[in-house]
């Protein structure tokens, strides 16, 4: 029986271009139609591409590089950019000069918003030298103001910006979490692949370590290993360490998915199939039976990012994770714990709201791609 | 006519594994036990059973798609014999051209993420390792070619397996196992999973592609009108072991065992008006694990005497081709397809 042709008639072909073609799409195209329905998802994303452009590109994001004190608004608050001024005329955005008043009791300096005097704020203004990814160098920054300074998340006690340091904590806490993520992915993946390919006896032995080590409550064991670390180290050993720790919990997730994966696709009928056709062993893993899965690491992957980004905040937010002088959102908190930020200087818990954004992102995209992973599932 | 295939005490048993964590072999159920059979050079040998009774698996050990434990299997392929069971795996990839399989489902037996055109090409890909390397356009050819032959469109070539109906797939399966130009071809109830509209279809496309390209099929179903329909000679397995064996005429007219008296008298018939009564078997099926002593079937046939409970018949020769396991062969009247009325084989 001849099977019919169902090309397109040729007064269609101008809008075939855009026509969606189920039938012609592979895989990742059908992921992407089916993740692009999960609005929540794609807001997710958006918000993951703006962390990672703050990554990069800090040093212009920030309009102080993080070490800078500013001696003369020490523990200031929030600086809220307006447009309107007491008097009610209308100008760009702006925000008002200040002026220290010290308490005559306490004899501490506070901070009033000083209404006679208005300091512009402007787009891509010249400030401190930088060197852009260690090497470009500029002076560039995205905003500043045309006279005094701009704090918009305020100060803390000693000066320094904390707009600015929040911007260069995304650096850290996500990079943790990426090295994390990577590193206990390519740990779940090889130990759960060994035991789905051998099973037995190395199967058991590994599914039962999974357990012991997911049987231990976390906090606990994270502070005794972290506090095995040396106090000498210095700030990037501590934080290598630290990464490398959370990956080692972190693979157990991952491993059994692989292992449950490999089980079930290992005897599915097309692997059968395969072995019958003549192919290689590594042919069948490498065509077969790691593409019927990836999709599925992917979304444990990108549920994996929180718990380790949080992982991170908690461990430095307790003292025994990064510390001073590196910036990570978790010891942007640190400072925030003592009774005297949370009565005179309530905004250094500002960068709480970055590390609950960055959560919420992720698993917002998480979410979405686990719609998404299986675009042959018939729900 | 010379055998393509040939089969010899072929037995597959699967280990029984028990505790939950430091498992154990206790035991094996033997799926197929001491099978022996010959299939000749573009013949169709059909094999019928109920399900369990080791259709597949013995389906699967003649490829060494699951290793038999015990038997020869042997192919030839222009007068050279080729010992499937004694090859090493490197050999075996090289001789898998000559035999190839059609799987009962066909939403099973095809990668989702790959297209009809990486599917059909694999086998062609992966013979690189045999020596056979075939240039892009080559594959090309091929693959177009064998499509053809099977129903399908070049334009179809491009999509991927869920943009197809089931009979349409079963084209896509079919068309893989023959890219290689195969002597064999192993059909585990290739139309079982789909309409019975499209069965019909299916069928006569076998047929012809075995006109056409010479093919030897072994028939795994468990639709007798089917295998009636497309088989040359018909085996019919109960618990492992082939009970009886000859040609379709043979076996559907004149069975010599209860059981697939029994069988029979199951085809469906057409007639609203007929008054035949299936025979019913009284009773379950054995455990495979622990089949009754002497004749398999002793535990559920009507004619059972204590021979049979106590030694096993083995399958003889009743004469021109005829094979039948049955202590009482030459002596049971038993009735056939056409005596019980069914004329349903016939019109299939």
């Amino acid at each position: 029986m001849a099977v019919t042709d169902i090309a397109a008639p040729p007064a269609r072909t101008a809008r075939r271009k855009r026509m969606r073609r189920p039938d012609l799409a592979s895989q990742w195209q059908l992921m992407w139609w089916k993740f692009r329905r999960h609005k929540l998802a794609l807001f997710g994303l958006v918000v993951l591409g703006l962390f990672v452009l703050m990554t990069m590109f800090a040093e212009i994001i920030g309009p102080y590089p993080p070490g800078q004190r500013d001696t003369k608004y020490v523990a200031g608050p929030p600086m809220m950019p307006q447009i309107v001024d007491t008097a009610g005329n209308w100008h760009l955005p702006f925000v008002y000069g200040v002026k220290g008043v010290r308490d005559s009791k306490t004899l501490r300096m506070t901070y009033v918003a000083d209404t006679a005097q208005l300091w512009h704020l402007e787009l891509f203004v010249r400030g401190t030298p930088y060197k852009l990814f260690g090497i470009i160098p500029g002076d560039i920054h995205l905003f500043g103001t045309d006279q005094g300074s701009v704090h918009l998340f305020g100060t803390d006690f000693t000066g320094l910006d904390i707009f600015t340091r929040s911007v260069f904590a995304t650096r850290a806490s996500l990079g943790v979490a990426v090295v994390g993520v990577a590193v206990s992915f390519i740990l779940g993946a090889a130990i759960g692949g060994a035991a789905g390919y051998f099973g037995g006896a190395f199967d058991n032995l590994v599914m039962r370590l999974i357990e012991f080590i997911r049987s231990i409550p976390t906090l606990p064991l994270w502070l005794v290993l972290a506090a095995l670390l040396p106090r000498d180290w210095g700030a990037l050993q501590t934080y290598l360490a630290i990464t490398i720790i959370l990956a080692l919990l972190g693979w157990t997730w991952l491993a059994r998915t692989v292992r449950s994966k490999l089980l079930a696709t290992r005897h599915e009928d097309f692997v059968l199939a395969a072995r019958l056709s003549g192919c290689s062993d590594t042919r069948i893993i490498a065509r077969h039976l790691l593409p019927s899965f990836m999709s599925y690491l992917i979304v444990d992957t990108s549920v994996a990012f929180p718990e380790i980004l949080l992982a991170e905040t908690s461990l430095s937010f307790l003292g025994l994770g990064l510390r001073e002088p590196v910036e990570s959102w978790g010891v942007l908190l640190y400072a925030a714990q003592s009774i005297r930020s949370i009565s005179q200087a309530p905004w250094l818990m500002i960068p709480g709201v970055f590390v609950i954004v960055a959560v919420l992102a992720f698993n917002f995209v998480g979410d979405g791609l686990r719609d998404a992973a299986d675009p042959y599932s018939r729900s | 006519m010379s055998d393509l295939l040939t089969v010899e005490h072929l037995s597959v048993r699967f280990p029984i594994r028990s505790g939950a964590v430091w498992s154990k072999v206790v035991g094996h159920v033997t799926a197929v036990d001491d099978v022996s059979f010959t299939i000749a050079h573009g013949e169709t040998l059909g094999l019928v059973g109920e399900s369990g009774s080791g259709k597949t698996s013995l389906g699967q050990a003649v490829l060494r798609g699951h290793e038999p434990a015990a038997g020869r299997v042997t192919l030839d392929i222009d007068g050279r014999r080729i010992a499937i069971t004694s090859m090493g795996k490197t050999e075996l990839r090289e001789a898998r051209r000559h035999m190839q399989m059609i799987f009962q489902d066909p939403y099973a037996s095809l990668n989702p993420r790959m297209t009809v055109r990486d599917i059909l090409s694999e086998p062609l890909i992966a013979g690189a390792a045999r020596g056979e390397r075939l240039s892009r356009t080559q594959i090309d050819a091929r693959v177009v070619d064998i499509a053809t032959k099977c129903g399908l469109s070049r334009d179809q070539l491009n999509r991927f397996p869920h943009a197809f109906s089931g009979g349409q797939r079963q084209r896509i399966a079919i068309a893989r196992a023959l890219v290689l130009k195969p002597a064999l071809v192993v059909c585990d109830e290739p139309i079982s999973s789909l309409d019975v509209s499209i069965q019909a279809q299916v069928l006569n496309l076998l047929a012809e592609l075995q006109e056409t390209l010479g093919l030897t099929y072994l028939f795994i179903a468990h639709d007798l009108a089917a295998v009636a329909y497309v088989c040359d000679r018909v085996a019919v397995m109960y618990l492992g072991q082939i009970v009886e064996l000859g040609t379709t005429r043979q076996v559907y007219y004149s069975p010599k065992h209860p059981y697939t008296e029994a069988l029979m008298s199951a085809v469906p018939e057409p007639d609203p008006d007929s008054t035949r009564r299936p025979i019913l078997l009284a009773g379950e099926r054995p455990d495979p694990a622990h089949p009754p002593t002497g004749c398999r079937f002793n535990t559920r046939c009507l004619h059972a005497t204590e021979t049979c409970r106590a030694v096993m018949p083995p399958l003889r020769p009743l004469g021109d081709g005829h094979f039948a396991a049955c202590h009482y062969a030459e002596t049971l009247e038993l009735r056939g397809a056409l005596a019980l009325g069914a004329a349903a084989t016939a019109t299939a």
